[in-house]
């Protein structure tokens, strides 16, 4: 399961690299969110996984006798989910705002010269 | 100490952009609500610092959580310096932004999103907890990309583009490194983070995380070779914004690298040769850049890249000397850049353009206003006795001692380039004569027309900041008291962790 893991999370952050770089603004935005899963799924992967253990420790229990299951991993991939959907929504309707503005889907024909400064 | 007061800086900016969003179309209520929040807000920043700095290190576990499992706000002397001089931003951003922002902007939220902004860096500064962290950094670029877009004409959203794209990059990074470190550690504590990374027997793994926090955090602050974002959208929103993300948001990553390599990963060789060779690389490119552009706004932001490198060299060189050279570096850097775009917003409303070519004359009219800008810009430069000068003593004795001669090398060329760059742009705006303009362009004076109170918003900011430049330059052996004993914490951590994690826990 591990080593599953592990290849599907290279895939993902190989693939985001490659979109980032290339020059349509819709790549770019596939790019940042296969990156944003990899690191999701990074934490879920180093949170430790372990199978069918409840996340609590019986209260009777003092110590720590069993394995359990971390919550706190699953508590950050939330909040990354979370955060990582805000975003995404902004960006797609900034990429559309752009495309209706300059007609193009390529990173290059965003370079106003400086002339045109005010 | 415990003290749960020490997040009001936080819970007022939320407060005022609530109490803000009731008065969505009544732009003459916002501002006052504005200016009212950011002064309270400057005066419980002063609160906390003066209690930090009298009684020590206060902390408050959130919900009543303790250490390591909560988390964790602390107010160390370098959490409230940074929340003292945001709030210093703050007052004279929002006093500017009265008069300095379109009405336009300000019917879609300009002052809400401005305090939700000075939120999410008050939080940054005061968290304890490294997740804690990125969620504040998420709150600051959601922020952020809001007012680089608001009312956006095309090279607005040109710039928030590369923005947006370059600063979500960066939290995937900053996530990447939160992942793997809690994978080596098992907590996000701060304080507990370094006592469990310093007893970590394979470094290698630790130096590899520490390079994530590098990228995410460099991207941040614009350190080469990761600063191609800034120059090419600084100089796009209105000035006001421009003057926070200059004075402020390339900061808050500069606070988060302090943070992270004086306390969590403690510099080794291989880290150390890093930082100083990306700060030496860091100088020279700003100052290419700052020297070829003739647009003021482009030819500041290139100057942002320029002394942030200074910054990431004192740190790079890890010394006590030289930390604290760094820290007045960050002081003076604060106040200064968020002044500087301001007066750029300010030319701009005289004159129509902030195209030095066409600029001209502003000292035969204006003869006062141009003394306080001359004043700030020498303190830019680091004209002896001004703020400027004594950061750059302590770099140089600092790296004559490390003997790191690349490094004052290039500390002595980004000197020189900032005084080029600052003389040319002295003459050229405010000595040379008014030139002639080409045929069909005339210049759009939207100074004159304003009524005295109007005018005297739109100055009022600069000439408090100037003062408080003018403060850090003068009285330089408070501020270096101050500098100094940041600096001693950060070598010396104990009693950051004791504070968070009570006392005996300290190796």
């Amino acid at each position: 399961m591990e080593l599953l893991l592990v290849i599907l999370i290279g895939i993902l952050y190989a693939a985001g690299i490659f979109m980032l770089l290339r020059r349509s603004m819709v790549k770019l935005l596939i790019g940042l969110t296969l990156l944003g899963n990899g690191a999701n799924l990074l934490i879920f992967l180093l949170g430790g996984i372990t199978k069918g253990k409840p996340p609590v420790i019986d209260s009777a229990a003092k110590l720590f006798t069993d394995i359990y299951a971390d919550p706190i991993p699953q508590a950050l991939i939330l909040t990354a989910i979370v955060i990582s959907f805000g975003l995404q929504a902004f960006a797609i309707v900034l990429l559309k705002r752009v495309y209706v503005l300059i007609n193009s889907d390529d990173l290059d024909d965003l370079n106003t010269p400086e002339e045109e400064d005010i | 100490m415990i003290d749960n007061t020490l997040i009001f800086p936080v819970i007022v900016h939320l407060f005022t952009a609530i109490v803000l969003l009731f008065f969505w179309r009544k732009t003459v209520a916002q501002r006052i609500i504005s200016i009212a929040g950011s002064l309270i807000a400057m005066l419980l920043a002063v609160r906390l610092f003066t209690m930090v700095w009298n009684d020590g290190i206060r902390t408050m576990q959130a919900a009543g959580w303790d250490a390591p499992f909560g988390i964790t706000f602390v107010a160390d002397v370098f959490s409230s310096m940074m929340v003292l001089l945001t709030a210093f931003s703050g007052v004279a951003v929002s006093t500017y932004s009265a008069t300095g922002v379109a009405r336009g902007r300000m019917l879609y939220g300009y002052f809400p999103i401005f305090h939700l902004l000075l939120m999410g860096l008050n939080g940054a500064f005061l968290t304890g907890d490294i997740f804690n962290l990125y969620v504040w950094f998420e709150v600051i670029i959601i922020a952020s990309f809001v007012f680089m877009t608001l009312g956006g004409r095309k090279a607005q959203i040109e710039g928030a583009v590369k923005y947006m794209a370059m600063n979500i990059l960066a939290s995937t990074f900053f996530l990447t490194g939160i992942a793997i470190l809690y994978g080596i550690t098992g907590t996000l504590n701060m304080a507990d983070l370094s006592l469990k990374i310093g007893a970590l027997e394979n470094r290698k793994l630790v130096d590899i995380t520490a390079i994530f926090f590098i990228i995410g955090f460099g991207i941040k602050s614009a350190v080469f070779p990761l600063y191609f974002w800034l120059p090419s959208s600084y100089h796009t929103p209105p000035s006001a914004v421009a003057a926070v993300f200059g004075g402020l948001l390339t900061k808050v990553g500069i606070y988060a690298l302090f943070r992270m390599f004086t306390l969590i990963f403690i510099p080794d060789d291989f880290l150390t040769t890093l930082l100083v060779v990306l700060a030496i690389f860091t100088i020279i490119t700003g100052t290419f850049g700052a020297v070829i552009k003739n647009n003021i706004r482009r030819v500041f932001s290139y100057l942002i890249v320029c002394h942030i490198g200074f910054m990431v060299g004192g740190l790079g060189m890890y010394s006590e000397i030289a930390l604290t050279g760094a820290l007045l570096y960050l002081f003076h850097d604060i106040m200064v850049k968020t002044n500087i775009f301001l007066i750029a917003g300010l030319i701009r409303k005289l004159r129509g353009t902030m195209n030095m070519d066409k600029l001209g004359g502003l000292y035969k009219e204006y003869p006062l206003l141009s003394l306080v800008i001359a004043l700030v810009l020498f303190s830019l430069v680091g004209v002896p006795p001004l703020s400027g000068f004594w950061p750059k003593i302590y770099l140089f004795e600092a790296g004559f001692i490390d003997a790191q001669y690349a490094l004052l090398a290039a500390i002595i060329v980004g000197s020189f380039a900032t005084l080029y760059v600052i003389a040319k742009l002295w003459a050229k705006v405010f000595w040379k004569d008014q030139p002639e303009l080409p045929d069909g362009e005339s210049l759009r004076d939207e100074f004159k027309p304003l009524n005295r109170f109007r005018k005297s918003l739109l100055v009022a900011p600069i000439v408090f900041l100037a003062a408080i430049t003018l403060y850090i330059g003068l009285a330089a052996e408070n501020i270096t008291a101050v500098a100094q004993h940041i600096a001693h914490e950060m070598k010396d951590v104990s009693p950051y962790i004791e504070a968070v994690l009570g006392p005996n826990v300290s190796p």
